[in-house]
């Protein structure tokens, strides 16, 4: 079976500096995998070529052994660093428009709407305007659009910005159980140790454009002689988290 | 089907919006509608215009003004549509678009199908006040213009989409818009006809002349009239190409993001 995300030798260059530098990773189904970097280190260039954003010069992405075209795309959902959600419209509304770009629609869609506002507890907020909710539905919203047309990779750029601390663990915990109780394979780019699952997900520390380490959390540590992860960290980036 | 669905749930989302932000809707038909009941009601004695085609008659100031007003409601509807494009490339939700498992021209063309629609709905209000308010339109000219604005909303839309694509920042936004919208209205037939602008100085006939916009608005005045003025439509039709495949290369994957 094909890995859900394979991306093999890429690059990319912004003028003379180099963002990203013949970086090779495999995500496969049901898997975490935490892109730890600090800040420059290449993950939002990464994530603008995977959602096609960028251009891709060098290098190769493949989705579920799928080349990165329009088709690959449509098992693939995307929560951005950014808000996405249109401001002015319901959460409903703003979920319908996501499930039309998707193709869905009818029947078909409302339920798929109510079964993602069920499972993030926003139920009752269906039909409040995005702007009067408070930082973390808004995020909730943005997750319950990345997964209204059920991807089987989601790729997750810096999803818990800007929460406060105990919204933020319910999403931690959400996204883990994700993966771990719906087999969903995840990209998660974070400079935050905290949101790593040491027992379950795969690490790779991305580092000015290079990708430093990649595996699960325990032989990293015991290679690098460390204790924790923030150590580990800091040992190969010299940046703390 | 799928594409059509898609097609649907943009102009959605964009007549949501428009109808939600309502000081959009009446700084759309105000705008018009000052220059139709004030300026031109100050021209309408001074100046007649003499009986050319479309029109089998002569005809007041505030008659002749329609058409160029109608345009401008659909430049600057235009504009906004790009100004917003711009805010939501820098929002993220342009993102969502571009992500989504369908060909990009075909997700460009039906963001700008949908601010075309937008600015139907916008120009049809105004020619409803307008002819309301005593100035003399057709009404068979109602049905009879769509296909114009439709192309005029699809051309100023395009343009409007070439400069999204090239703005970065939201900033930047009133002082291109400065460049591009008056230059573009006032060197047109939409304020004075063209022999009138050549008594006045050839090279800034020249300039209306050779001006994409004043095909689209002597288009929407013959229309209006029901008439099809074949230099304008093909004037309009090639600066619509021309903006449309502009708009595809801007907004290609690129370099930087």
């Amino acid at each position: 079976m094909s890995a859900a995300l394979h991306i093999d030798g890429l690059s990319h260059r912004y003028g003379s500096r180099q963002a990203l530098d013949k970086l090779s990773l495999q995500v496969d189904a049901g898997q975490c995998c935490i892109l730890l970097g600090p800040n420059g280190a290449g993950k939002s260039t990464l994530f603008g070529l995977l959602t096609r954003l960028l251009a891709v010069r060098e290098g190769s992405i493949r989705i579920f052994g799928q080349p990165l075209r329009a088709q690959a795309l449509a098992r693939v959902g995307v929560v951005f660093q950014q808000p996405t959600l249109d401001l002015d419209l319901t959460v409903e509304q703003n979920l319908s428009y996501f499930g039309a770009l998707q193709g869905l629609h009818g029947k078909a869609l409302q339920q798929r709407i109510g079964a993602e506002l069920e499972r993030l507890q926003l139920a009752a907020r269906r039909r409040e305007r995005v702007r009067d909710l408070n930082g973390g539905h808004r995020r909730r919203v943005e997750i319950a659009r990345a997964l209204l047309h059920r991807p089987a990779l989601l790729l997750l750029d810096e999803p818990t910005v800007g929460l406060d601390l105990p919204t933020r663990q319910q999403l931690i915990d959400y996204l883990h159980a994700l993966a771990r109780d719906e087999g969903l394979a995840l990209l998660w780019a974070t400079h935050l140790v905290d949101e790593i699952d040491p027992q379950h997900d795969q690490l790779a520390l991305l580092h000015r454009g290079r990708l430093l380490a990649s595996g699960a959390v325990a032989p990293l540590l015991a290679d690098a002689g460390c204790h924790d992860l923030g150590g580990w960290f800091q040992h190969h980036t010299g940046a703390t988290s | 089907m799928t594409s059509l669905r898609i097609l649907w749930a943009v102009i959605v989302r964009e007549m949501r919006r428009f109808l939600q932000q309502r000081s959009r809707f009446f700084g759309a038909l105000v705008r018009p509608l000052i220059w139709l009941l004030v300026f031109a009601a100050g021209f309408r004695a001074a100046l007649g215009i003499a009986i050319t085609p479309p029109y089998d008659t002569y005809i007041t100031y505030d008659v002749y003004i329609v058409p160029g007003l109608v345009g401008m409601v659909q430049l600057f509807n235009g504009m906004q549509n790009s100004l917003s494009m711009v805010y939501d490339r820098e929002m993220g939700s342009m993102r969502v678009l571009l992500t989504c498992p369908q060909p990009l021209p075909f997700l460009l063309f039906s963001r700008l199908f949908a601010g075309m629609c937008v600015s139907l709905l916008q120009v049809y209000a105004f020619l409803l006040i307008a002819r309301l308010s005593g100035v003399d339109l057709p009404w068979a000219g109602f049905i009879s213009v769509l296909p114009a604005l439709v192309l005029t909303g699809l051309l100023l839309g395009a343009a409007g989409m070439v400069l999204s694509s090239q703005v970065r920042q939201i900033e930047n936004f009133a002082g291109v818009m400065n460049f591009v919208v008056f230059p573009l209205f006032f060197l047109s037939s939409a304020l004075y006809p063209l022999w009138k602008m050549q008594e006045a100085s050839e090279w800034v006939y020249l300039l209306c002349r050779f001006n994409p916009f004043t095909d689209a608005v002597e288009m929407i005045r013959f229309a209006l009239y029901g008439q099809w003025q074949q230099d304008a439509i093909v004037g309009t039709l090639l600066a619509t190409a021309v903006c449309l495949l502009l708009a595809l290369l801007g907004y290609r994957p690129r370099q930087r993001a």
